[in-house]
This record gives C-alpha cells, structure tokens and sequence, in this order.
C-alpha cells in the first residue's frame, strides 16, 4: 500500500487534468454526486438531494451537444452571474458553474463548485442564480455544491484572465500540469541584490534559487527542489514590470496574494495558483 | 453524540479543523501586523470550510460544533492549544500544517479508498498546501533572524512536541483507554485500515516518518533544534481522539458556543 501512495496521487491528479478537455461538466457531476450529496447542507435539503443524486448517476452523461436548447439557454443566465467577490468576473469565467440540467417541467438544478472550500461566496452565488432563473421563469431552482473534481484556477478562462488583469488582479500563473501546488521556501523578494527582512529568507532563498534557478529572475518564488518547472514571474498589472515582491501570501480573501510592485511602487493583489 | 465507526475518523479530522480555525480567528485585532492577521483569518476560513464539510457529512453542523460537550471533541490536542505568542502559533501551524498536508495527501490518493473523505482531501489538500508554506516561511523568519526571535521560536517548537505523537494514532480509536492506541502499541499491523480506522486505509507509521523528515529539514535550515522530548508514552500528551482534552479546551469552547447556547437558532 505505502509504496503506491505517490502513484497514487499522480494517478489521481491524471484523472483530474483532462477535465480541461472534457466537453462538458457533465459526466464529473455524476460521478461525484453521490459522494457529494450531503456536503451542502445549506443549499438544499438532504433528504431529497441524494436521492436525486442516486438517481441521475444512472443516466448516462450527455455529451454538451445533446444539452436542449433551454438548458443551454439556463447555463447561459447562470453563467452570466457576476462573482460577488470579483464582480468583473462572471461564474462561467470563472468556472465555478460546472452544470444546468433541467429535472422537469419547472424544476432544475445547477450545480457548482466553490474556488476554495471556505469560500462565503457560494452561498451569494447561489443566491444569485436562483433569482436569475427565477426571474427567467423557472419556478423551482436548487444549488447543489461539489468539491469533486477540485476546482482549479486553470478553469478561469482566457477572456476571465484577461478582466482580471485589466481590473488590476494579477492573474494566476498557468498551469501546473498536475499535482498539489508546489510549496515553495524561497525569498519573498528577489530584486537581485536586495535582502529579505532578517536576513532569513534570503539566506534560504539564495540557496534554493542556486539549485534551481541560476538566473534568480524577479518575481521568480524559487521552487525548493529545482524539479518542477521553473514559474514565471508575476507580473505588475498595472505596469508590467516582472519586478515584484510578495508582502503576504494572503490578501483580502484566501485567493489572493499581497504583492508590490518594486518597479511603479503599486501594491496589487495576486489570484494564487491553485 | 457516538461516533460510529465510519464516522469516526470523519468526526476527528472535522474537530481538528474546526478547533483550530477559532485559535486562529482569536488572533484577529491581536496579530503583530495587519498582513499577518489577514492571513491567519484566511487559514481560519479555510478550516472552517473544511469542518464545515466534514462536520455535515457526520451531522448537523450547528449541533456538531455548538451544542456538544467538551468530552465529545474529537480534535488532537494539539489545535485545541492557547496560542501562545506568535511564533508559539507558528510553531502549532508548522506541525499541524504539515500533518494535514500528508493526511490529505493520502486520503486523496486512495480515492474511494477513504470514502466521504476523499473529495474534501482532494480539494482540502491545495489550500494546506499554503497554510504549510505560510508556516514555513515563518518558521525560518523566526528562527533564523534575530535572537529573541530565534529564542521565542525554539521554545514554542518544545513546548509543542510532546503533542505531535498523538496526530499519527488512528483516527478511529474511540474505545479503550489511551495508552491502547498510541502509536507503537497498537492493535493489528500497519495499514490494516479495519481497525479502528473506519475503514480508512492510512500507513501511520510511513506517515509519521514523513511529517518528521519534513519538520526537521525546516527546523534545521531555521537554524532551530529539533526538540528531543518525547513524543509518546507517559510524559508525551495527547488523547484529545478519544475525548480527553486540556485544560484550555473548555474554555475555549464556553467562548465559541455561549453566543449559541444563549440564543438557540439566532441568525443574521
């Protein structure tokens, strides 16, 4: 058992990454219903909700072509929803709504994901898109929240990045193919030259950037063991600059990070990798 | 409140999460600078999500964290410490962050293996990623900076470590008295998983071998020594799975729940 245990993990972040490709939410809604079911006991009664999780993982996944055109028409409204936090966003650039299915005549359930576990924002989006379909005249609306598959910020979309940069969010970086987020022990600045506050970090920065990182880009947070690849720098959003310098790895919500611009000065806040 | 054998190690984890994310949140208007009390507020949050989930899949959430009595905690004694000055909480998250980060990892990878649990570890497991971080970070600005920093870190690091042995008993363990599941003494082989696991299938000792070459490559690039004192047996701590808490804990819950109990159902 113990010897598959990193197999394991990369196995399971295998199955997790070609979500990226998948044409729909669909067939990862499911699968996790059933495990999910009792998760969200705000949003919806649990009595009901399992069984009808039980029920849907009989029928199988339709492939996102075979959505009815009202369906399609629901995503669309839902999708449209503002996030409340980061109301330039819209919960399908975000990607947070994984599914529209309607049940029956007047019933229907979304199905959505929250970004981080903790995140109060859910309850507002739910909030928010029962009144949307309410109001396109669709009488019973249900919320049902999943963790599975986790959600990532590789699930922003491209036009998503693009808002936040231009709303003064650096965005997240791409891509991490597949595993946890790397953790990483280098300094919190790294213009080349200065020292980290208490002399610490840059001595455990200078050592990790060396294994790993010869060139000690700006911006770079130096991954400990030099085996991933190595990431790019974050970049100002209000100028540009590579030159930046993490001030707090958490800012005003657990998805942000508080960096500062040491080129223009700005401070900014940072949409973290997850 | 009886935790079955399924529920059991669902129930711990939960209290753990839960316990810590209100020490954490009484760092809020207390904390050395406004960044930091941000952070430990957003490492709040993210616990709570997590007990929030893991509590609901036991119960009722509201009745699970608000209305249960201190015996019925389930939560290691270590989050349950005060805490402390800054870096005795730093100290707390270094070892709690790095034993939930392995935990989740695990959980995650065994898939169907870990039941309920596997789809809150597979999300929970990238957010403790950050907590770890944060905790490291802070463990080498401390403990490589100045003196009294250094000084405040060792002891936090000390008084602490005899609560650590606890976090790799099985997480099923509600019956029998303490020294029958401490690590080392327990019934049936590594991994058996059916035993007071709830079916949890978790190699504690590979675990425990990790968090410890974890912890230390961090306390010595800190400069910090790895304290010495014992981790299990007689003068070790640690039965807060099967009830027993500190002393601290009580009060600590009469804090958390008065507001509840005072005011039955009251919402905003």
């Amino acid at each position: 058992m113990s010897r598959s245990h990193t197999e394991g993990i990369r196995h399971a972040h295998a199955d997790g990454t070609p979500q990226e490709g998948a044409p729909t939410a669909d067939g990862r809604t499911t699968e996790t219903g059933g495990q999910q079911a009792e998760t969200g006991g705000r949003t919806a009664k649990t009595g009901g909700r399992t069984a009808e999780a039980g029920g849907r993982t009989g029928v199988p996944a339709r492939p996102d072509g075979a959505a009815t055109a009202l369906e399609a028409e629901l995503h669309r409204l839902a999708g449209a929803v503002p996030d409340p936090e980061l109301p330039v966003l819209s919960l399908e650039e975000l990607g947070v709504l994984r599914s529209v299915q309607v049940l029956g005549p007047d019933r229907v359930e979304v199905v959505l994901t929250p970004t981080y576990t903790g995140c109060p924002a859910v309850e507002t989006m739910a909030t928010d898109i029962e009144r949307v379909l309410h109001a396109h005249g669709i009488p019973q609306v249900s919320v049902r929240r999943v963790l599975s598959p986790p959600w990532t910020t590789d699930d922003i979309s491209q036009e998503g990045l693009r808002k936040l940069r231009e709303s003064g969010i650096a965005p997240p970086r791409t891509r991490h193919a597949a595993g946890p987020v790397p953790v990483s022990l280098g300094p919190t600045r790294t213009r080349p030259g200065s020292s980290a506050g208490g002399g610490s970090s840059a001595g455990g920065g200078s050592s990790a950037g060396g294994a790993s990182a010869p060139g000690r880009r700006p911006g770079h947070p130096c991954g400990p063991h030099g085996t991933a690849a190595v990431p790019k720098a974050v970049r100002c959003p209000h100028c540009g600059s590579a030159d930046t310098e993490l001030l707090s790895r958490f800012s005003s919500t657990a998805c942000k990070a508080l960096r500062r611009c040491l080129a223009c000065r700005e401070p900014f806040d940072h949409f973290k990798e997850l | 409140m009886t935790a079955t054998a399924e529920t059991a190690p669902v129930l711990a984890l939960g209290d753990d999460a839960l316990v810590l994310s209100h020490r954490l949140g009484e760092w809020a208007g207390h904390a050395p600078v406004l960044e930091e009390e941000v952070a430990l507020a957003n490492i709040a949050l993210d616990l709570l999500g997590q007990a929030r989930v893991l509590l609901s899949l036991v119960g009722d959430e509201d009745e699970l964290a608000y209305l249960r009595e201190e015996r019925a905690f389930r939560n290691c004694q270590l989050v349950e410490q005060p805490n402390g000055d800054f870096a005795h909480t730093i100290a707390r998250q270094l070892y709690f962050s790095t034993y939930q980060h392995l935990l989740y990892a695990r959980l995650a990878a065994a898939g169907d293996g870990s039941g309920p649990l596997a789809a809150l570890a597979a999300k929970a497991v990238k957010e403790v990623a950050y907590h770890q971080d944060h905790a490291r970070q802070w463990t080498l600005r401390l403990g490589d900076g100045t003196d009294e920093s250094h000084r405040r870190m060792q002891r936090g690091c000390e008084s602490l470590w005899r609560f650590t042995g606890e976090l790799f008993q099985p997480l099923g363990g509600a019956q029998g008295p303490a020294e029958d599941v401490r690590p080392g003494s327990r019934p049936g082989g590594v991994g058996d998983g059916g035993l007071g696991d709830g079916g949890l299938v978790v190699d504690w000792a590979a675990l425990e071998a990790d968090w410890l070459s974890s912890v230390t490559a961090v306390l010595e690039e800190a400069t910090l020594s790895v304290p010495d004192g014992p981790r299990r047996g007689a003068w070790s701590a640690g039965a807060g799975r099967q009830g027993v808490h500190t002393e601290a804990f009580g009060r600590m819950l009469a804090e958390m729940q008065h507001l509840h109990r005072s005011h039955p159902g009251a919402s905003w």
